[in-house]
């Protein structure tokens, strides 16, 4: 009884351990600086990270209302890093709240 | 919508001989960076040296964007020009374009907030047009992403201009003189809300602000502008931050903040509504012609260009979730408030007439 909990819990500790290797593996930088996303156009697969830093000196708020990817990153201060899981397939539409001129279009594959 | 095409902007002989003395300018320091601790040469001015590491975002553009499918010709700045100042294109027939955005008035209405149909008061302040060819983002709230788009909100609304497109069109379309600009405009294409539409946002997209002060200062000419004006810059863009937001020639980033305006607008959080970080916010304005086009805030609620320094010194007067991050009390002086109004006068362009159109009857 004690072997099979223990067994079971080392099966568990371990899959977490390898879910996150495998989060950090696949998690993508995007730069927000100079008012923009940088890159303006990535790649990544379903259930990959996309790490958003701010590497301005003003807040910023990345969001997306595109359909089955929507999130709010929320105001990040300078310095700050946000992590975004894209759960769907298809082209994501992803801009700054605060200025119109950041724009970045992730492919979720 | 692709921005590829370019008309240049107007460079007259004063804005060469200025060229001239930035590249004279640009010479003096290089020769100073080889000189030896004697050199008998003039020095820059402390507040030159001091402005330096700005300077370069704030050079005035020297061509004007327009888009690849509303390309720039006279034509068509001809035909907006006489939509934008024609009343016919309001339900009441007295409101036109430059109704509120009077050229007079550095194309806005000197109120605290709008006039519409009915002289019903709105709920914001007219903004000014000037310099929307460079804009990322129109109306306070950001709704339009074009010029193009925002050209018919106002006509429609009810509580603007009030009157509908079939409306707008039967009107326009019935007057020869209307059909011979547009014809002449859009070969081959309709008397419709598109091509007015179109015609409307290449007129404004030549609605640039003159030379001013700051300028020619910019230039090189120490002479544009006051020693407390250019301390006022400094300030401007250090310890008041108002740099991070008025940024660019245009002094502006198009950017939408919540800057502790008291009152119960969500401006850009209505079209965002589940983004806390927008309720309350509202596109940052240009300072172009500031001091000519008060009162401020989107609502007009500010009184004078003083108070307005004061209310940024203090980080607004709103508390509230969505208040900006970027928001703090500045602790700015007495000297560094009057630096900063020199500063800001500077970026008022000299009056120039604007020709009002005789309209197609």
């Amino acid at each position: 009884m004690f072997r099979t909990a223990l067994r079971t819990s080392l099966a568990l500790a371990a899959a977490v351990v390898a879910t996150t290797v495998w989060l950090q593996a696949a998690s993508h930088p995007v730069t927000q600086k100079g008012k923009l996303f940088a890159p303006g156009m990535i790649s990544v697969k379903v259930g990959e990270v996309v790490a958003f830093k701010n590497d301005d000196d003003v807040t910023h708020n990345a969001f997306s209302t595109s359909k089955g990817n929507e999130f709010n990153a929320k105001a990040q201060t300078p310095g700050s890093t946000s992590e975004v899981v894209f759960k769907a397939k298809g082209k994501v539409a992803v801009k700054c709240a605060f200025h119109p001129g950041m724009s970045l279009t992730v492919n979720v594959e | 919508m692709p921005l590829t095409a370019f008309r240049s902007t107007q460079v007259g002989p004063r804005t060469f001989v200025l060229a001239l003395g930035v590249c004279a300018f640009g010479l003096t320091v290089a020769l100073r960076a080889n000189d030896g601790a004697g050199s008998s040469k003039a020095a820059v001015p402390a507040e030159r040296v001091a402005s330096q590491p700005f300077l370069a975002s704030y050079t005035r553009p020297t061509t004007t964007p327009f888009p690849d499918d509303n390309a720039y010709t006279p034509e068509r700045e001809a035909l907006g020009r006489a939509l934008f100042f024609d009343p016919r294109l309001s339900g009441s027939g007295w409101i036109s374009c430059a109704s509120c955005h009077n050229p007079g008035l550095s194309w806005g209405d000197g109120l605290p907030r709008a006039i519409g149909h009915g002289m019903k008061t709105l709920g914001r302040r007219t903004p000014t047009i000037l310099n929307l060819a460079w804009g990322q983002a129109f109306f306070w709230d950001g709704r339009a992403d074009t010029l193009e788009a925002q050209a018919l909100g106002p006509i429609q609304a009810a509580g603007e201009m009030n009157l509908d497109l079939p409306t707008m069109i039967a009107r326009i379309g019935a007057i020869d003189d209307y059909q011979a600009l547009f014809a002449k405009a859009y070969p081959g294409e309709p008397v419709a809300p598109e091509t007015v539409a179109k015609a409307i946002a290449t007129f404004e997209r030549g609605v640039i602000s003159a030379e001013a002060p700051f300028d020619r200062w910019l230039a090189g000419d120490e002479a544009a502008i006051s020693p407390e004006a250019k301390r006022g810059f400094v300030v401007f863009n250090t310890k008041a931050a108002c740099a991070k937001c008025h940024s660019g020639w245009r002094f502006t980033d198009d950017s939408f903040h919540d800057i502790g305006v008291v009152g119960e607008d969500v401006g850009r959080g209505a079209l965002l509504a589940d983004i806390p970080s927008v309720q309350h916010a509202f596109k940052t304005p240009t300072l172009r012609d500031a001091d000519r086009r008060g009162p401020y805030m989107h609502d007009g609620s500010v009184a004078t260009l003083d108070a307005v320094v004061d209310f940024y010194d203090r980080g607004g007067l709103a508390a509230r979730e969505s208040l900006s991050n970027d928001l703090k009390p500045l602790g700015l002086t007495g000297d560094e408030k009057r630096q900063l109004l020199a500063f800001m006068r500077t970026l008022t362009s000299p009056g120039r007439s604007v020709p009002v159109p005789a309209l197609p009857r």
